[in-house]
């Protein structure tokens, strides 16, 4: 076993949208294999630290380093190792499974020779075997959501990020989303992190747990040292409550229903 | 797995792979719904069998020894290329509300391949309505060059024109970024360029201001270069060599801003 390194650092990464701190100087290290949760109410600042972390949007200041790259000098480095699967469903509904395979094949250059290969096993170990040659549009919001994790580690990134993963899915869907994410983790020792408002998906999947409040990072842990911070029978959502003073249920229901669209136009 | 080093030779493999990407994916999406072509078709019949039958019969307008059908027929197919090309930034918005143009800009592709994978589909479009406005033309008894230099001038500038227009189209799109405001914008910007152009009359029946605003307009020269090569007797005022460099610099200049601006599409 080689030491574990880390391949996420954030160093003070802030993001303000003119007088107003969307994140505040977050400062915090994901190693490599492990599963890390980012949790909050909407507002909280994840998907803006998400997009930060992406090379999506430039922080304000602050920096980051994801696998060694910086997200400030080095973009298109940070680039080549990560895969991304986005809060909104970014599959093209007018195309097949297939055909959103091999875009993203080619524009991550995966070798010619290997694209049938690695795109066909990709659909396979995502269960879309069937569906490869279907429509998009045809497909169910799980199947949708499998697709693009298939389409976010096609060329085999060191780090996934991931973006309200089983958002909108019924529970049979989700459960099935979770097993593909530990399976990558097991197989290939992925490293994730990933954004959600849902305790129950953090406590399933994540090995950390990291709070976000008010665009602040309020607290990094494991599930089981967090609750046992707080008392010794507590749960995630009483870790939730005493560290912000709020509970995510109340703050989070309404985002199920608005999620999607709005949220693509926050910051328009 | 990291992405290889580029040497050389290969980078520009890797860059047209990228820019294949995204052009091949619109090309199939289009082949599987020509709807909007066929839609897109009906403007310059209209443009032809009405306006240019009703024009050719003015006696006054010096088309300089074509007949006004002829002079008109290859301002017809520019302005149908100017008019697909320019609200190609919708579908771009579009993309972006989706969350479809998150996935393209997260990848290590190069934004300016990103452009012009949009450019190279536009152009794609533009050569399917050029088929279709030679048919028309064909019927209505234009006199026609088919020899294959012509030919392959025509769609090289269709090319040119629809990469120029659609990456100004882009431009915009990353300025405005929500389709009501685009869509305003576009309605603004086709009518005075159609019109401040020397698709639809000579620009010497303009008043001295309008003819400098025409020659520094990128459609008089792709209407001067397509009027040159897609006509029998076809004259070119400009030079092709012109007509050509203006399309290729402007082209140029639109892909390098879009491609700058492109990114704030996601943020």
């Amino acid at each position: 076993m080689s030491e574990p390194k880390a391949v996420i650092i954030t160093d003070y990464l802030t993001k303000t949208y003119g007088d107003v701190p969307a994140v505040e100087a977050v400062s915090m290290t994901v190693m490599e294999g492990e599963i890390v949760g980012l949790i909050g109410p909407n507002g909280a600042g994840k998907s803006t630290l998400i997009k930060m972390l992406t090379t999506l949007l430039p922080p304000s200041s602050g920096d980051a380093l994801i696998a060694g790259y910086s997200i400030l000098t080095a973009p298109a480095k940070v680039r080549a190792h990560i895969g991304y699967v986005p809060q909104l469903l970014s599959s093209d509904g007018n195309l097949t499974g297939y055909e959103n395979l091999l875009m993203s094949a080619r524009l991550y250059l995966v070798p010619h020779h290997e694209r049938e290969e690695r795109i066909r096993s990709a659909l396979a170990l995502m269960e879309l075997a069937d569906a490869g040659d279907r429509l998009v549009q045809h497909y169910s919001g799980g199947m949708i959501r499998r697709l693009e994790i298939a389409q976010a580690m096609l060329h085999e990134p060191a780090i996934l990020f991931l973006d309200e993963p089983t958002v909108g899915l019924d529970p049979v869907a989700r459960h099935g989303i979770w097993k593909h994410m530990r399976e990558l983790r097991d197989r290939v020792g992925m490293t994730m992190l990933m954004a959600t408002h849902q305790m129950d998906e953090a406590e399933a999947l994540c090995d950390r747990i990291a709070i976000l409040h008010d665009g602040r990072l309020q607290a990094i842990g494991t599930p089981g040292a967090l609750k046992a911070d707080v008392s010794p029978d507590a749960t995630l959502d009483d870790v939730f409550a005493a560290i912000t003073g709020s509970e995510i249920a109340k703050e989070g229901s309404l985002r199920l229903i608005q999620q999607g669209r709005s949220s693509a136009h926050a910051h328009s | 797995m990291p992405i290889p080093e580029p040497k050389p030779a290969r980078a520009v493999l890797s860059y047209l792979t990228q820019i294949q990407a995204v052009a091949d994916t619109e090309i199939r999406k289009l082949r599987r719904d020509p709807s909007e072509l066929l839609t897109r078709a009906f403007q310059p019949v209209v443009w032809l069998l009405l306006f240019g039958e009703v024009m050719a019969n003015v006696r006054g307008l010096n088309t300089t020894g074509q007949s006004y059908l002829d002079f008109l027929a290859p301002g017809i197919l520019a302005q149908s290329v100017l008019f697909s090309a320019i609200f190609y930034g919708i579908s771009v918005i579009w993309e972006r509300d989706l969350g479809v143009l998150h996935r393209q800009l997260v990848s290590p592709a190069p934004r300016s391949a990103l452009v012009l994978g949009k450019a190279v589909s536009a152009g794609a479009r533009g050569v399917a309505q050029a088929v279709i406005v030679y048919a028309l033309a064909l019927m209505l008894g234009i006199g026609l060059s088919f020899r294959p230099f012509d030919i392959l001038g025509v769609i090289a500038l269709i090319w040119l024109g629809s990469a120029l227009f659609s990456t100004f189209s882009l431009m915009i799109a990353c300025l405005v970024k929500t389709r009501e405001r685009f869509m305003g914008i576009g309605q603004v910007l086709t009518m005075p360029i159609f019109f401040a152009s020397n698709a639809i009359y000579p620009i010497e029946l303009m008043p001295h201001w309008l003819q400098s605003v025409s020659l520094s307009n990128p459609l008089t020269y792709e209407v001067d270069g397509i009027r040159t090569l897609m006509l029998q007797n076809g004259l070119s005022r400009y030079g092709l060599p012109i007509d050509f460099a203006v399309l290729l610099v402007l082209t140029g200049l639109c892909v390098a801003i879009a491609a700058h601006l492109y990114p704030r599409l996601a943020e």
